[in-house]
């Protein structure tokens, strides 16, 4: 395993407020290539927030206001005038509740590539056969691609969700407690699934669970009130916090 | 057992009211059918009015109130289904976007007369549409647009906002998601404004006074700048004007019921297209 670490994303002494109220207080830290780094903290704390800052998402709530830098190829995503449709294609997000869109399985991923231009059917026909390959559903649906997406069970909802963002070809997915509203065996696979695409992608998953942090990241962030208490490989997180924060969260002495 | 007894009442009143509803339409519909329903024949749904309104069919009144009601749901729908995605998609929340609503709202509540006198000042005189379909589906159109507008607001309002961020990560842009997510899934929403508003539209009398409507017409419209007759304008006249009621009278009864089934049919259309699309959102 190489030691050697990309960096894709770069934060920078990021603020991000709602109206008056900071959410995010100067936040800095790295996200690396091929590599899941998570965040942990009590809900409120700012995870959520803080990674719909990389795919623009709090571009949508009103009266937000963002300082700082993040660096994503090669520009500061947080300027005004960036292109937002550019970066949410190469930074692709996986929500908390599955949210198919009430379309057929098959359209529920070829949306997103017909919606970035592609029209030939063939390329979508395939795209849409290797997105749901690569997301493990392929085998259980490929006889009812034309079937409406939202009988499927909520596992394999959130599974194809994975496949609908994988198909537009991004360089980051976020994962924003996407086992939430999951049973264990869902739980399961949507994890080993994150830990194959982490081959191919750089990774960034918000958990509620510390457990689920510690079985498929390799960085781990702490967030408390807003601030990045502590961020750093999750082997030394789990074993040897630095901050006693930390560690009174890792013990469950709040939370 | 006194809030047994303030139950039971309440219950019985309820109940009762219910019950009063039901006679009026049950009474309703027994009065149009057993009075309408002698004159009901393939002739008189299929050959023009003879002997002074005395005899012979309604068929041009149908087909003139067919091609308003069309006229004005085609009219109404795309302009009020892009009122709507402006107010709740577009525009930016607040003052000035409230007062447009509630403007669109009071319009609601302007009497069906009114819009007849507006239709004949701008669209029959001004336009220089003339008494014609036109003229008659405009109006109707202008009619029904509150209805449209608000049925569609709920409708996207109904859109859960995961929907609309799903597409944008996806790399859509705003228009993109209202026009191949957002919409697509308000569809039965919008549907149940549209079926309102033909029944609305096909039964309105007033608007189409001035604007549309002719009582006696040879043959049948050849153009949308054609007046015709109307099933509800055809009514009113059999009941107020000419100089044989007892025969006359059985013919606005036929006319009613023609009209109520008209009005059932296409709401049936609407529906069945309404359930087409809902089963697809099961939420």
């Amino acid at each position: 395993m190489s030691t050697e670490n990309n960096v894709r994303i770069k934060a920078e002494n990021v603020h991000f407020y709602y109206g008056d109220k900071m959410a995010i207080k100067d936040m800095s830290m790295n996200f690396y290539d091929e590599k899941v780094t998570a965040f942990i903290g009590p809900s409120g704390c700012g995870k959520s927030t803080f990674i719909r800052m990389l795919n623009k998402m709090n571009d949508l709530v009103p009266h937000t206001r963002a300082e700082g830098s993040i660096h994503f190829d090669g520009e500061n995503i947080l300027e005004k005038g960036v292109d937002v449709v550019k970066i949410r294609r190469k930074v692709g997000m996986v929500f908390q509740k599955p949210n198919p869109f009430p379309k057929t399985i098959f359209q529920n991923i070829s949306y997103g590539l017909e919606v970035n231009g592609e029209k030939n059917k063939k390329v979508i026909a395939q795209a849409v056969e290797e997105s749901l390959v690569r997301a493990a559903l392929w085998n259980e649906v490929k006889d009812r691609l034309h079937d409406n997406a939202l009988r499927l069970s909520g596992g394999q909802q959130q599974r194809l969700c994975i496949a609908r963002c994988l198909a537009v070809a991004p360089d980051v997915i976020l994962f924003d407690e996407p086992c939430a509203s999951l049973d264990p065996i869902s739980t399961n696979k949507i994890e080993e699934l994150i830990l194959d695409l982490k081959k191919n992608y750089t990774i960034v998953i918000v958990t509620h669970n510390m457990q689920q942090a510690a079985r498929v990241s390799d960085y781990t962030a702490f967030m408390y009130l807003g601030e990045l208490i502590e961020f750093n490989s999750t082997d030394k997180m789990f074993t040897v916090p630095r901050e006693k924060k930390t560690e009174e969260y890792l013990s469950g002495k709040f939370g | 057992m006194k809030n047994k007894i303030i139950q039971a009442l309440g219950f019985s009143l309820i109940t009762l009211s219910v019950i009063i509803t039901l006679i009026f339409l049950v009474g309703i519909i027994y009065l149009i059918i057993s009075k309408g329903i002698s004159v009901i024949s393939w002739e008189f749904l299929t050959s023009v009015p003879r002997k002074g309104m005395t005899a012979g069919g309604v068929a041009p009144a149908i087909v003139g109130t067919f091609y308003l009601t069309v006229g004005a749901v085609l009219f109404a729908l795309p302009l009020g289904l892009a009122c709507a995605v402006y107010l709740n998609e577009y525009s930016p929340k607040g003052f000035i976007v409230n007062i447009i609503r509630m403007s669109i709202n009071n319009l609601a509540g302007v009497p069906s007369v009114v819009f007849g006198l507006f239709g004949l000042a701008v669209f029959v005189k001004f336009l220089g549409f003339g008494v014609s379909i036109l003229s008659g589906s405009l109006t109707l159109g202008i009619l029904i647009l509150p209805a449209i507008i608000s049925a569609s607001q709920e409708a996207l309002m109904a859109v859960p906002q995961s929907i609309r961020e799903a597409s944008l990560a996806l790399g859509a842009t705003q228009w993109q998601t209202i026009r191949k997510a957002v919409i697509p899934a308000a569809i039965p929403g919008i549907m149940t404004g549209v079926i309102l508003s033909i029944g609305r539209a096909a039964g309105e009398t007033a608007p189409i006074l001035f604007t549309a409507a002719t009582f006696y017409k040879r043959g049948y419209p050849t153009s949308i700048f054609s007046e015709v007759m109307a099933l509800p304008y055809h009514i009113y006249a059999l009941m107020t004007e000419g100089t044989k009621p007892d025969l006359q009278t059985p013919i606005a009864y036929g006319c009613a019921l023609i009209l109520l089934v008209i009005v059932l049919l296409v709401s049936a259309v609407a529906i069945i297209l309404r359930n087409k699309y809902r089963s697809a959102y099961v939420h």
